[in-house]
C-alpha cells in the first residue's frame, strides 16, 4: 500500500512565481497562470497551487478556513468541530471547472468564520492564537479533514496536477487579488493526496519553497516546541510555522526573520558595524535551531506584501523584476517574461538577501 | 604467598636476534618488567609485572619487543570466562573491592556503531567544505526562546552568558591529582590553541595555569576541593559534577601519597591526607537544593558565566535532566557508563549506568516535550571516540561532546587501564617527577590541536555530505540517522528510523 | 647557524640518543646489524648527574672553536655554516682537542683517531638523528 504524503517525507523539486502590485491594484489570476507555462518541465504534474491576497473584500474581516474533505463523514464531524468553535457566516463548496487534468479531488469547503468569543475566554487566546491551534487541532486529530487556508481576505488554492491547470480548475480567473504567488511541484513521489501541494499557509502567512532543505528535522524538532505539528513532513510546512513563529509571535521584522533563516555566516557577522553584529549574534544564538539549510527559494505571503529569500549559499534561482507598479518575482526570467514581457530592473538577488515588497499603506 | 593462582595475563616477546641492548626497555618501565643481565648479557623480562602500556614496545628503536596476551588459560568456559576467574582468586586473596581504571571495557553494544550517517544524492546539492564556508561555532547556554523589545519596539538583544566554542567539543574533566601536571598543561594549552575549552576536574586550578581560564571549565565537586573565589572567576563556565559515568551514585578518592606538593597547595588539603569526595554532595540532597547551589555559584560569578551540571546517564535521566533544565542550570552534562576514570570499583564500571546514545536520545526528547529545550544546551560523553561519534551525538541533539579518553589517547595513553597504580609510563596517570616529565606539553598540545584539527575537517567533510553548511542544522536533526540491527524499541528511543525506511 | 640543544627539563635518561647517533655514523640501514654485539662509540653522550638529571652532550659547535686552535695536523676545521668538522684522513690521533674541549664533546674512533658530532651532515641521515629519535623532544636542531 503506497503511503500518502504526510507519512512518508518526499523531497521536491519546483517552480515559484509571484506578482504583487505596490499600488494595491487587482489583478486576476490569469497572469499568474500564464507564469507557470513557461517552466512547465519544473513541475511534474503532481503539485500546483496558488495564494492570492485581497481576494475576499467581502469577509475581509473572517477566517477564510478552505478545507480539504476525504467524504461527508469527515466533513459532518469536522463542521461540527467548527460549529462549537466558531461563529460561522458562510459555508460553501468552493467552485471549480471539472476538467480531466484534475481527477481524484476530494471534497473542497471553504468558511467564512470568527472565533467564538466564549471560546477565546476559555483557552485565554487572542484570535489568531486560537485559529492557529485549531488548524493544529482539525490536521492531526481529524483525520480525513485538512484545513489548507486560514488566513483573513486571502486564500490559497492547490491540487495535485500541473499547476496551470490547477488555476483553471479553480477558476482563479475569477478572483481579483493584489498580490498572488504561485507554485509547481516536482516531488519524487507521488504525494497521494492534495494536501502536500503548495503554497503552504497559516494565518496570513502563505510560503511558496523551492528546494529540499538539509536542515528539516533539526527545524521542525525545534518549531513543534511551540505547540505547532508538522503533519506533512514537507520543508515548506516547517518554514511557514517557522515564519509564523518568528513573525506574529515573537514579532520579528521581515529583515530580522531572514537574518535568522538564512543568518549570515560568522565571518560576515564579525564585519559588520558593532550595533548590527550584536543583533545578528543574538538572532543567530537564539534560534540557532532556526537557521535553514540546504538550497531554498521561498516567497512568503503576509498581509500587504512579498519576501522572497533564498537560501545563504543560493543553491536555487530565483530572479525580481519590475514593470510600473509591479515587482515580480520567480524561479526564471522566461516566467516573468510571460506575465510582463517589457519588465524591467531584472536582477538575481544574493543568497541570504530579502527581497521585500509592500503595498503602499492604505491601498489593500 | 604461597601460590600463584593467576598465570600473568600478557606474554613480553623479545626477538633476541634485534636486541642491541640499549636497555631503553630497562629504564623506561615504572613496573620493573625488564632487567639487563650483565654475566648471561641478556635483558630479561618479568611479564608478571607487565600491564601492556606499551612504553617499551614504543621506545624499542629496532622493533625487538612485543607484547601479546598470555595463551596460558584456564580451561574454557562460556559462563566462568578467566576473567571472572581471575577475579574470583584475587578477591579470594586480597579480601578487596575490585578496583580498575578507564571506560567500561565489557561488550554491551555500542549504538555509535549501529547508526549511519546520510548524504544528500540528487534532490538537493552536497556541499564541498574545501570551496564552500562550513561553520562548526557553537554557544552554550541558555537561550530561552522569547524575544523581548524595548519601548522603541528593538530588539533586546541580551543573552544569559554563553560559552562559545570554535567547534562542538570540549575536554572533559581530569582533575590535576588523577593525572599530571604537563597533562593538564597539555589540555589547556590545546584548548586555547583550538578556541574550545578543557576541565579542570575536581582537583582544583594549578596557579600556572589560571592564564589560560577563558578556556576553561572550572569544575565544582562534592569535595570542594580548591574551590575559591578567585577560582570559580578564573574560568570560562563553572561545572558542578553530581555524578559520572564510570561510578555514577559513588564519589572519589585519591590516596595520600599523590597529595605531595603542588597537588596539596592546588587541592587545598594538607599534605598526605586522603582526597575523598563524598558520594553524594552533601548540601544536594533533592533537585530544589540543587537550585540553590546553581544560584550560589551564580551569585559568586555574578551571572557572568553559565553554570553547567554534570550527571551520570542512569535510568532515569530524562526525568533527571528535566529537572536539571529547571533548577537553572545553563548547562547539562551527560557522561555515559562507558567514560573514563582514573580509578573505580571494578563492579560499578562495568555494571552501573546507561549507554550514552540512549540517555542523550531520550533527554533531548524530554526537553523538546517540555518544551525547554532552548532554555538548556545539552553536553554529552562517555566514550565519544571519533569525528563521526560527534556528528552521531549532534544529530540526535547534542550541542556539544565532552571527550576526555580520546584526548588521553592522543598524549600516548595506550588504554593499559592501571591508572589507579599511579605508576603511568607515560606520564599522565603520575605524580612520579620522573614519569611526568615524560609527557612534553609542547608535544602533548600540539598532539591534541592535530587530533581536533583533524576531527573538525571530518566533521566538515561529513556536513557537506549532508548538505549542511552550519553545525547548528545539524543538531537534533534524526532524519540525518537510520539505524541498522536495532529492535523497534532501540529505534524509538534513538528516534531514527531503520536504514531503508 | 643551527645548533643542536638539550633541555634537561624533558630529557628522560633513555639514551636513545646514543643509538641513534652511533646507527647513524654506522653506515648501516639496519639498526640491529650496526649496533648488534657492538659497544657503541656515540658522540652524543648522556650525562647523568645525582639529582636525577640527565643531560644529552654533543658538540656546541662553537663560534671560537678551541679545538681547532689546537689541533696540530689541520684535521679539524669549521666549514661555510659554521660546523666543526673532522677530517679523518689528516689527525694523526694526537688527542689534544679532546684534551681541550670544555664539554668533552670529542672522543676517539675505533680507528684511533677522534670522532665528534657533526651534524649528521656526512651520513645518510642528513640532520642530527639524536633529535629525530628524541622521544620527548628533549634534543632539538635550532638557531639561536
Amino acid at each position: 500500500m503506497r503511503q500518502l504524503e504526510g507519512q512518508i517525507r518526499i523531497p521536491s523539486g519546483c517552480a515559484i512565481s509571484a506578482v504583487i502590485s505596490r499600488d494595491g491594484r487587482r489583478m486576476t489570476g490569469e497572469k499568474i497562470i500564464e507564469s507557470l507555462k513557461p517552466m512547465h518541465d519544473r513541475s511534474n504534474g503532481l503539485g500546483g497551487g496558488f495564494a492570492g491576497y485581497g481576494i475576499y473584500p467581502r469577509y475581509k474581516d473572517y477566517y477564510a478556513l478552505h478545507i480539504f474533505y476525504n467524504d461527508d463523514l469527515c466533513r459532518t464531524e469536522c463542521e461540527s468541530y467548527l460549529r462549537s468553535n466558531f461563529v460561522i457566516v458562510q459555508a460553501e463548496i468552493i467552485p471549480v471547472r471539472k476538467m480531466p487534468a484534475i481527477t481524484n479531488e476530494p471534497l473542497i469547503y471553504r468558511y467564512f468564520a470568527q472565533p467564538l468569543p466564549s471560546m477565546l475566554m476559555t483557552w485565554q487566546l487572542d484570535e489568531d492564537d486560537f485559529v492557529a491551534r485549531a488548524v493544529m487541532e482539525i490536521n492531526t486529530h481529524l483525520e480525513g479533514s485538512y484545513v489548507f487556508s486560514s488566513g483573513k481576505n486571502m486564500g490559497v488554492f492547490k491540487a495535485v496536477g500541473f499547476p496551470e491547470d490547477v488555476g483553471v480548475y479553480y477558476k482563479l480567473d475569477e478572483y481579483e487579488a493584489y498580490s498572488w504567488t504561485a507554485h509547481g511541484r516536482y516531488p519524487t513521489n507521488t504525494p497521494g493526496w492534495w494536501g502536500g501541494a503548495h503554497p503552504f499557509s497559516l494565518l496570513n502567512y502563505s510560503i511558496v519553497h523551492n528546494g529540499e532543505i538539509s536542515s528539516y528535522d533539526a527545524n521542525r524538532r525545534f518549531i513543534e516546541m511551540f505547540g505547532y505539528k508538522c503533519t506533512l513532513q514537507t520543508d515548506t510546512e516547517v518554514i511557514a510555522y517557522i515564519t509564523d513563529f518568528l513573525l506574529r509571535r515573537q514579532k520579528l521584522t521581515l529583515e530580522e526573520t531572514a537574518s535568522t533563516i538564512a543568518a549570515p555566516f560568522w565571518s560576515t557577522i564579525e564585519r559588520r558595524p558593532p550595533e548590527e553584529r550584536e543583533k545578528l549574534t543574538y538572532l543567530r544564538t537564539i534560534y540557532s535551531n532556526l537557521l535553514i539549510t540546504g538550497p531554498f527559494s521561498i516567497i512568503v505571503g503576509f498581509e500587504g506584501g512579498l519576501m522572497a529569500l533564498n537560501d545563504r549559499l543560493k543553491l536555487r534561482s530565483m530572479v525580481v523584476a519590475e514593470k510600473d507598479d509591479k515587482v515580480l518575482i520567480a524561479s526564471e526570467e522566461a516566467a516573468i517574461r510571460a506575465m510582463e514581457p517589457d519588465a524591467a530592473h531584472v536582477y538575481a538577488p544574493a543568497g541570504g538577501e530579502p527581497v521585500i515588497v509592500k503595498v503602499k499603506d492604505g491601498a489593500y | 604467598m604461597g601460590i600463584n593462582y593467576i598465570y600473568p595475563e600478557f606474554e613480553v616477546v623479545r626477538n633476541d636476534a634485534r636486541c642491541i641492548r640499549c636497555r631503553v626497555c630497562e629504564r623506561q618501565c615504572s613496573n620493573q618488567v625488564h632487567q639487563y643481565d650483565k654475566d648471561l648479557d641478556l635483558v630479561i623480562s618479568d611479564e608478571s609485572k607487565c600491564v601492556n602500556c606499551k612504553r617499551c614496545v614504543s621506545l624499542c628503536p629496532t622493533r625487538a619487543l612485543k607484547v601479546v596476551k598470555s595463551d596460558c588459560l584456564l580451561r574454557e568456559n562460556a559462563n566462568w570466562s578467566n576473567d571472572n576467574i581471575n577475579e574470583v582468586y584475587k578477591q579470594a586473596g586480597s579480601g578487596g573491592v575490585l578496583l580498575s581504571s578507564m571506560g567500561n571495557p565489557k561488550p554491551f553494544p555500542v549504538y555509535w556503531d549501529k547508526i549511519l550517517i546520510n548524504a544528500s544524492q540528487v534532490t538537493n546539492p552536497s556541499i564541498d567544505p574545501l570551496r564552500e564556508p562550513m561553520e562548526t561555532k557553537v554557544f552554550l547556554g541558555k537561550k530561552g526562546s522569547d524575544i523581548k523589545h524595548d519601548e522603541n519596539g528593538n530588539l533586546i538583544t541580551k543573552l544569559p552568558p554563553q560559552l562559545e566554542l570554535s567547534m562542538p567539543i570540549m575536554f572533559s574533566a581530569m582533575s590535576y591529582g588523577s593525572i599530571s601536571y604537563n597533562a593538564h598543561e597539555s589540555l589547556a594549552r590545546a584548548a586555547t590553541a583550538l578556541g574550545i575549552c578543557y576541565n579542570t576536574g575536581e582537583g582544583g586550578l594549578h596557579e600556572d595555569f589560571y592564564c589560560y581560564g577563558p578556556n576553561t571549565v572550572v569544575q565544582v565537586a562534592s569535595g570542594r576541593f580548591g574551590v575559591f573565589k578567585d577560582y570559580l572567576e578564573a574560568g570560562a563556565a563553572v561545572e558542578i559534577k553530581i555524578g559520572q559515568g564510570a561510578k555514577p551514585g559513588i564519589g572519589g578518592h585519591l590516596p595520600g601519597t599523590k597529595i605531595v606538593g603542588d597537588i596539596s597547595r592546588t587541592r587545598m588539603i594538607p599534605e598526605g591526607s586522603d582526597a575523598i569526595s563524598p558520594a553524594p554532595h552533601h548540601d544536594i540532597y533533592s533537585i530544589e537544593d540543587l537550585r540553590q547551589l546553581v544560584f550560589s555559584l551564580k551569585e559568586a560569578t555574578e551571572y557572568k558565566k553559565p553554570v553547567i551540571v554534570k550527571v551520570a546517564a542512569v535510568h532515569n535521566i530524562a526525568a533527571i535532566a528535566s529537572g536539571i533544565a529547571r533548577s537553572g542550570a545553563d548547562i547539562i552534562a551527560i557522561d555515559g557508563y562507558r567514560g573514563g576514570t582514573g580509578a573505580a570499583p571494578t563492579r560499578i564500571r562495568d555494571n552501573v549506568g546507561i549507554p550514552i546514545e540512549l540517555a542523550l536520545a531520550s533527554v533531548d526528547k524530554r526537553l523538546r516535550d517540555e518544551g525547554i529545550r532552548n532554555d538548556v544546551s545539552l553536553v554529552v560523553g562517555g566514550s565519544i571516540r571519533s569525528s563521526s561519534d560527534v556528528v552521531k551525538a549532534i544529530a540526535l541533539g547534542a550541542d556539544a561532546c565532552y571527550i576526555a579518553t580520546a584526548a588521553l589517547l592522543a598524549l600516548g595513553c595506550h588504554l593499559c587501564r592501571t591508572c589507579h597504580t599511579g605508576l603511568c609510563n607515560w606520564g599522565i596517570a603520575t605524580q612520579k617527577p620522573e614519569l611526568v616529565k615524560r609527557l612534553n606539553p609542547d608535544i602533548g598540545s600540539e598532539r591534541l590541536i592535530n587530533l581536533m584539527n583533524a576531527w573538525r575537517h571530518e566533521i566538515k567533510e561529513l556536513m557537506g555530505g549532508m548538505g549542511i553548511n552550519s553545525i547548528e542544522a545539524l543538531r537534533g536533526n534524526r532524519l540525518m540517522l537510520r539505524g541498522v540491527g536495532l529492535n523497534e524499541k532501540e529505534l524509538e528511543i534513538l528516534g531514527i528510523s531503520h536504514a531503508g525506511e | 647557524m643551527k645548533r643542536v640543544f638539550v633541555n634537561e627539563k624533558w630529557c628522560l635518561g633513555c639514551h636513545l640518543c646514543e643509538y641513534n647517533c652511533a646507527f647513524a655514523n654506522s653506515g648501516e640501514t639496519n639498526m640491529a646489524k650496526a649496533l648488534k654485539n657492538v659497544k657503541i662509540r656515540p658522540r652524543i653522550r648522556v650525562e647523568e648527574g645525582g639529582d636525577a638529571i640527565t643531560f644529552a652532550v654533543s658538540c656546541r659547535h662553537c663560534s671560537d672553536p678551541i679545538c681547532i686552535k689546537s689541533c696540530i695536523s689541520g684535521a679539524l676545521s669549521r666549514d661555510e655554516t659554521g660546523t666543526v668538522c673532522i677530517d679523518h684522513d689528516k689527525c694523526v690521533g694526537c688527542r689534544t682537542c679532546i684534551l681541550v674541549c670544555p664539554y668533552g664533546a670529542i672522543s676517539e674512533d675505533e680507528n684511533g683517531v677522534i670522532q665528534k658530532c657533526e651534524l649528521c651532515v656526512k651520513n645518510a641521515a642528513g640532520s642530527p638523528a639524536c633529535v629525530a629519535g628524541c622521544p620527548n623532544r628533549a634534543i632539538i636542531f635550532e638557531e639561536r
